[in-house]
């Protein structure tokens, strides 16, 4: 006998966020499109076992949806006493919208995530609305990974929500015009999610995990909708990133730099991927950031030794870069870039310039990216200077432990230079 | 839905001839909506130095001169308009030529006929 709880299970993992995405263009209101979409899977459990599995089960769970929701709005309404008219009324628009064409469902699930990203809701509150309505993560999940109290959470969930419905945001994808600038919205909460699963701070390594792979799959439904070359710029730099997971920190959790890391621990099915999306995108002649982002991290990817890196690439890549994004983060990227194309002082000249205007004064990486080209440019006492800055302003535990690391190789350094 | 667009600057920075352009400009868009059955009401203000507060406190009523905060933007004119959604409420407060110098808030009405049906249902009981 199948197990038929197993496979609703493994049904609702895949399939819920589609009903619910379809369900929601058709009743035009969240709370009571994901009751529908709950009784629907309840129903489908009790239906299946003895009726047998339906050839679309995801059409026959948005239709048991939409019946469930009309009950569920007829008993509100005897409840409130509502005027006889709505039920009829609600009845007649959701068989209106009703349309279960593939290709319908799976734009409704696009609508969903330009309605969560929609730039009228606090940025805020886009990231958790956008894990909680598309990827289906829980309200106490989400919490979890931001470490926030799970009230605040919901409250922040609820608000999105109540935004959504009282100043009208539609449930559409943009007009063509628009669409450029949504978009980029788009992106940039996907890139948020993947991050806030990839930076090795804080949070449970699961979550931090689950978080990073729904970006990623996030990536790959909107490059399947939408294959706009920065969405694949996009899902290419989270896929190469991705691909050096493992390799990025050691057994004790300590950060291992890219040019220290065991290029046989990365993942190259993702590389492989990520690179070609990389070339597809490229190829449109239409690049922005993401892509450029992505290009960089595929050079990387290219060499089997940290130094066989073409550095002239990179740099050449952070050229175009700093055109589209002029921000003293590239600019500090690019400097180390040349620092390793060139000479040290040739980076340390580049960084100065930043800091000289004021710029990335208080920004840790700054100062350790001075420290380490100080230290190979052989000014030691400079290097330690800027390491313990670095250090003063290093937040996370684990770049703080790195420093130290730094600060105490530095000393060894020094010892064995004097003995000599 | 409907929605009110209020439109806030800094009243130094207008000429006598930009604002008369603006006028002239927003016209031409308050006709339009009209047209197209999107536009219910819509005015220019006059200066901030022109209004007047009341408060009520304690049954007391206080009239003093001006808003109450110095405000970098001030209120100066509004349109009321009938349109689909959020979005379409977005393109025409982006038309409006203030948008380029000051700020557009978009704030849905609250619909009141719920109210009040609310409480004819209630004094029907």
């Amino acid at each position: 006998m199948q197990d038929f709880s197993a496979i609703i299970n493994e049904l609702f993992r895949s399939e819920s966020r589609r009903v619910l995405a379809t369900l929601i263009r058709a009743l035009g209101d969240f709370n009571l499109a994901e009751d529908a979409m709950q009784e629907a899977f309840a129903a489908a459990s009790a239906d299946w076992e003895s009726n047998g599995i339906p050839d679309d089960p995801v059409a026959w769970l948005i239709s048991a949806g939409r019946f469930r929701a009309i009950d569920l709005i007829r008993r509100e309404a005897q409840f409130r006493e509502l005027l006889p008219g709505i039920v009829s009324r609600v009845e007649e628009i959701t068989s209106r919208n009703m349309v279960v064409a593939g290709r319908e469902i799976e734009d409704d699930q696009l609508r969903l995530i330009f309605t969560c990203c929609h730039p009228a809701i606090d940025p805020r509150i886009q990231v958790p609305l956008t894990l909680r309505e598309v990827c289906g993560l829980s309200t106490e999940e989400i919490a979890d990974a931001f470490l926030t109290a799970p009230a605040t959470m919901a409250q922040r969930i609820v608000r999105g929500k109540a935004k959504i419905r009282s100043a009208g945001i539609p449930y559409v994808i943009p007009s063509r015009d628009e669409l450029p600038d949504r978009i980029d919205a788009v992106l940039s909460v996907i890139y948020l999610v993947y991050n806030e699963g990839y930076s090795a701070s804080m949070g449970s390594q699961l979550l931090r995990v689950e978080l990073s792979s729904e970006a990623i799959r996030l990536g790959r439904l909107l490059v399947k909708l939408l294959p706009d070359p920065e969405v694949m710029g996009l899902l290419a730099l989270m896929l190469l990133h991705e691909s050096r997971r493992d390799a990025r920190v050691d057994k004790t959790g300590d950060i291992v730099l890219l040019e220290q890391q065991d290029r046989s621990t990365w993942n190259y099915q993702f590389i492989e991927e990520g690179q070609r999306l990389v070339q597809q995108s490229l190829a449109s002649r239409r690049i922005g950031a993401y892509t450029l982002q992505a290009a960089i991290s595929a050079v990387h990817a290219d060499a089997t030794v940290a130094s066989e890196t073409d550095w002239h690439q990179i740099v050449a890549l952070y050229d175009v870069l700093f055109q589209i994004d002029t921000s003293p983060v590239v600019e500090l990227n690019r400097a180390v870039a040349v620092a390793m194309r060139d000479t040290p002082t040739a980076g340390l000249q580049l960084i100065n310039g930043i800091l000289d205007r004021g710029e990335l004064t208080d920004y840790y990486l700054t100062h350790s990216a001075r420290g380490e080209l100080l230290r190979r440019s052989g000014d030691l006492v400079g290097a330690k200077v800027a390491f313990e800055r670095a250090f003063e302003l290093a937040k996370q535990d684990s770049e703080r432990r790195f420093l130290a690391k730094r600060l105490k190789s530095l000393v060894n350094h020094r010892e064995e230079r004097d003995k000599n | 839905m409907k929605y009110m667009l209020l439109i806030y600057s800094d009243e130094s920075c207008w000429t006598e001839e930009s604002r008369k352009a603006c006028m002239i400009d927003s016209m031409e868009i308050a006709k339009e909506l009209e047209a197209n059955g999107k536009w219910l009401d819509s005015a220019p203000l006059h200066s901030v130095t022109t209004a007047t507060a009341v408060r009520v406190r304690n049954g007391n009523r206080q009239i003093t001169d001006g808003p109450f905060a110095e405000t970098t933007e001030q209120l100066g004119g509004y349109y009321i308009i009938d349109v689909d959604n959020l979005d379409e409420a977005i393109a025409i407060a982006g038309r409006l030529p203030p948008a380029t110098k000051g700020t557009v808030e978009i704030r849905p009405l609250f619909p009141l006929p719920e109210i009040w049906e609310e409480r004819a249902r209630k004094s029907d009981a």
